[in-house]
């Protein structure tokens, strides 16, 4: 090879190709850079096998969006007709609402698990998200003019006003993820633009948490209280508790499940989830580097709560009750748990714990009521001292190396040379005399 | 003028208890940055000590037992601290400079707390304390062992189970043969009742007003706890390690302050203050094993709205959330806002306790939109302050 062909080549080679440059100039106007290198630029290595090809992405999309299909698709017309023979029909209900909770879960895995905010207030937008869908039952079966039947019992008159636009039901399903969105942008813009983080932003909305609970608590004549809101008798015409339409809740679910797997797992793939990624790591760099983290984290945060909201109605439509225990302190961190026994930062591992610990759950306090607190206090306390990376961490990182110490097998070993160099292996052996394991 | 005085007292009354109970939080918070979820449980724990220490007062006869407050506040000191030393040693030590693990696994301590306060009888006594003596007593007999590195996992693969099948089997064998005796719980998931002594139910009469003796004795609890903090940071060596960790916990360090002894003293005198707290609280009604829950909260926003690091933050922050919300709560300003009806209708909306909290809250969130780092923030040039 030529001198010149070898440094053209490492130009090339230097070039990464990006797609589009953003930069601000002083005077705050943004101008874009166009590509600079297109795609056929990309240098060509002699000699050099790249083990993954280059693009392959969409490729692997689509494997992974088939994958999550034939999940959801099995989940939904195998396992109900399995639980069913083995006797354990009522577990499906059990798992639709189960799923319904890994919706919240993967709203916390992208503010905690991706952006690094650790909200304790979810359960206000859940249930924001369940009164708004039961607000809408409640108004649907009545004739013209009638009230639900708790406001009778409280002397109110007339519908308050904020009741209105429940009747419609598109207004309802826009509400659902509209009112917990703006609530938490509004929270979480007056709270992140003074910077604040970490543990107090937590209090805060654990605050918020017990503030809400307060508020629908009390207020009898516009949300019946400490009872909440229960008995729906219709749903767009359909008996709200027949087989068939709990089956169609169920299977709406794994769907709604199914697409914000997939539209968590687009934020975090691209630039977006870098730059959460970013934030959580350092945030005061990427402050550094000119972007503004607020504007990214009122968004992420109203994103998470829209989930949750959506989460709410699915999960009252199928428990046929929305109180304000949803609001419960306990509850909210609950759902900070199953992320983290799942795994945080891993879109699977927010779906595999929210499902795993509500078993267990179930299983637990239906067997031992008085273990439940005792176990999962265990939990909390195992998973953030031992298992900080949750299960699906741990099965990325650490699990083939444990299991083959388990049965035995030698390591792979990173450096085969510093193992056999006596040099070394006398220096290790000194100081693990002396210090100890070191760890 | 009575109504300002009764606005002015019962502020006082509802701060001092917020700061007493916001006290330790505001020591543990301001030193280490560790927010102690389960210092709501410490306070019950306290509280339950009180209970306990009334009870056996009770068997020694009247002019005793009317002073079992005076001993309860020592021992519900202890105790607690004793159990935040264990938790500083057990759990908080390890999650250092990861805030937010701290507080989900003291959450868990917390969960652990309350449902072994309502379950706790003495076969679970006596199972703990077994397995305690087996497996630290085989780990202290072990770890002198020269090669205890590296059977290290071995020991713990083999005590750990080895010594929780004995203290459970133990545990099943004693409830077979003592039955009731011992499988009863000690105080159960209801609420126990601490009676205030004599000589502090009545009150003191100021012309209309009236000032219940238990109010004005947790006012001056608090009174005392503060100016013992005060005392103890400013007058003692331990004191003043205590201050310069919290400045700069590197360069005490590096000075010779033996930080890891600084933070479990802290956290231990953190918890005792939430003791003292849990026996005042138990002079104002009854104890139940989720009356932690409820102090949490508030106790947190006392800590935001004061500021970290500098008690005098706590200080102002607990009165003046405690007299706003009675003023809200009580709904105080009526007579003042009557001209205006649709501010007079507004602040009704919010005349009960509860929702006089959530007014509260948006106060604070105001609050911190003037002061984001609370009143009395530690000046400092780091990004992260």
């Amino acid at each position: 090879m030529k001198k010149e062909e070898i440094k053209a080549n490492t130009q090339k080679i230097y070039h990464f190709p990006r797609v589009r440059k953003r930069t601000e100039n002083w005077q705050g106007k943004e101008t874009v850079v166009e590509p600079v290198a297109a795609k056929d630029t990309v240098p060509k290595f002699q000699g050099l096998k790249l083990k993954y090809p280059v693009y392959t992405k969409h490729k692997s999309i689509l494997i992974e969006a088939g994958i999550v299909g034939a999940i959801a698709l099995i989940t939904i017309f195998l396992i109900p007709p399995l639980l069913t023979v083995v006797g354990q029909a009522f577990r499906v209900g059990l798992l639709g609402r189960f799923l319904a909770l890994a919706i919240v879960a993967l709203g916390i895995d992208l503010i905690w698990g991706y952006t690094g905010m650790l909200s304790l207030g979810h359960g206000v937008f859940f249930a924001l998200g369940g009164y708004a869908l039961a607000m809408h039952l409640q108004l649907a079966p009545l004739e013209p003019g009638r009230l639900p039947e708790f406001m009778g019992l409280y002397g109110v008159h007339e519908l308050p006003w904020f009741w209105q636009p429940f009747y419609s039901f598109p207004l309802t399903i826009i509400g659902i993820i509209i009112i917990p969105a703006l609530l938490a942008a509004l929270l979480g813009y007056l709270v992140f633009r003074n910077r604040i983080r970490g543990v107090y932003f937590s209090i805060l909305t654990q605050a918020a948490t017990i503030v809400f609970f307060n508020f629908f608590n009390g207020q009898q004549k516009l949300f019946n209280g400490t009872n909440g809101l229960t008995n729906y008798k219709t749903f767009l015409g359909l008996e709200v508790n027949a087989p068939q339409t709990q089956f169609l809740f169920y299977a709406l679910t794994i769907i709604l499940l199914a697409l914000t797997y997939g539209f968590c797992r687009w934020l975090t793939t691209g630039r977006f989830g870098r730059l959460l990624v970013a934030i959580r790591d350092d945030e005061s760099r990427v402050r550094f580097s000119g972007y503004n983290p607020t504007g990214f984290k009122v968004l992420v945060f109203a994103i998470s709560a829209g989930l949750a909201g959506i989460a709410g109605a699915l999960y009252t439509v199928q428990t046929g009750l929305i109180s304000p225990k949803a609001m419960d302190i306990a509850f909210s961190i609950e759902m900070v748990i199953w992320v983290a026994v799942g795994g945080r930062a891993t879109l699977i591992g927010a779906i595999i714990g929210a499902i795993l610990v509500n078993f267990a759950r179930s299983l637990l306090s239906e067997q031992f009521p008085e273990i439940w607190l005792f176990f999962q206090g265990a939990l909390f306390l195992i998973v953030v001292m031992l298992l900080p990376d949750g299960l699906v961490g741990w099965w990325r990182s650490q699990a083939v190396n444990q299991i083959r110490r388990l049965l035995g097998i030698k390591q792979q070993v990173t450096y085969p040379s510093l193992e056999t160099d006596p040099e070394v292996q006398q220096e290790r052996e000194e100081l693990t005399g002396k210090l100890g394991t070191g760890d | 003028m009575v109504e300002f005085l009764n606005v002015i007292f019962s502020g006082i009354s509802i701060g001092s208890v917020l700061l007493i109970a916001a006290l330790g939080l505001a020591v543990v918070f301001g030193l280490m940055g560790v927010i102690n979820m389960a210092h709501g449980e410490l306070i019950m724990l306290g509280a339950y000590t009180t209970f306990v220490v009334q009870n056996v007062f009770k068997g020694l006869g009247s002019p005793l037992s009317e002073t079992y407050i005076i001993l309860a506040i020592p021992m519900a000191f202890l105790v607690t601290a004793l159990v935040g030393l264990l938790l500083e040693k057990g759990v908080v030590r390890f999650l250092y400079g990861r805030p937010l693990e701290t507080l989900l696994a003291t959450w868990g301590v917390s969960l652990i707390l309350q449902q072994f306060v309502r379950s706790v009888n003495w076969v679970l006594v006596i199972g703990i304390t077994l397995f305690c003596l087996l497996f630290f007593g085989a780990w202290w007999v072990v770890s002198r062992r020269p090669d205890f590195d590296r059977i290290r996992n071995l020991f713990f693969t083999i005590m750990l189970p080895l010594s929780a099948a004995i203290s459970a089997v133990v545990g099943v064998v004693l409830a077979q043969t003592y039955k009731l005796a011992v499988t009863q719980p000690w105080f159960g998931a209801q609420n126990v009742n601490v009676t205030a002594p004599k000589w502090l139910q009545g009150g003191l009469n100021i012309g209309d007003l009236r000032l219940p003796y238990t109010r004005l004795f947790i006012i001056f609890l608090t009174i005392l706890c503060v100016a013992g903090i005060y005392y103890f940071f400013q007058r003692t060596a331990w004191g003043l390690r205590i201050r310069a960790v919290t400045q700069n916990r590197s360069m005490s360090s590096c000075l010779g302050i033996p930080t890891q002894k600084v933070d479990a003293l802290t956290f231990a005198l953190g918890s005792g203050l939430a003791g003292v707290a849990g026996c005042a609280i138990s002079l104002l009604g009854s104890v139940g094993p989720n009356t932690g829950q409820n102090y949490i909260v508030d106790t947190f926003m006392v800590v935001v709205v004061g500021g970290v690091g500098k008690l005098v933050g706590s200080i102002v922050a607990a009165l003046a959330i405690g007299t706003v919300s009675y003023i809200i709560g009580s709904n105080a300003l009526a007579p003042l806002l009557s001209p205006i009806p649709p501010l007079a209708d507004f602040f009704g909306f919010f005349a009960t306790t509860s929702m006089a909290k959530v007014m509260v809250f948006a106060l604070i969130i105001v609050f911190l939109q003037v002061r984001p780092a609370g009143l009395f923030p530690q000046k400092g040039r780091t990004v992260d302050a």
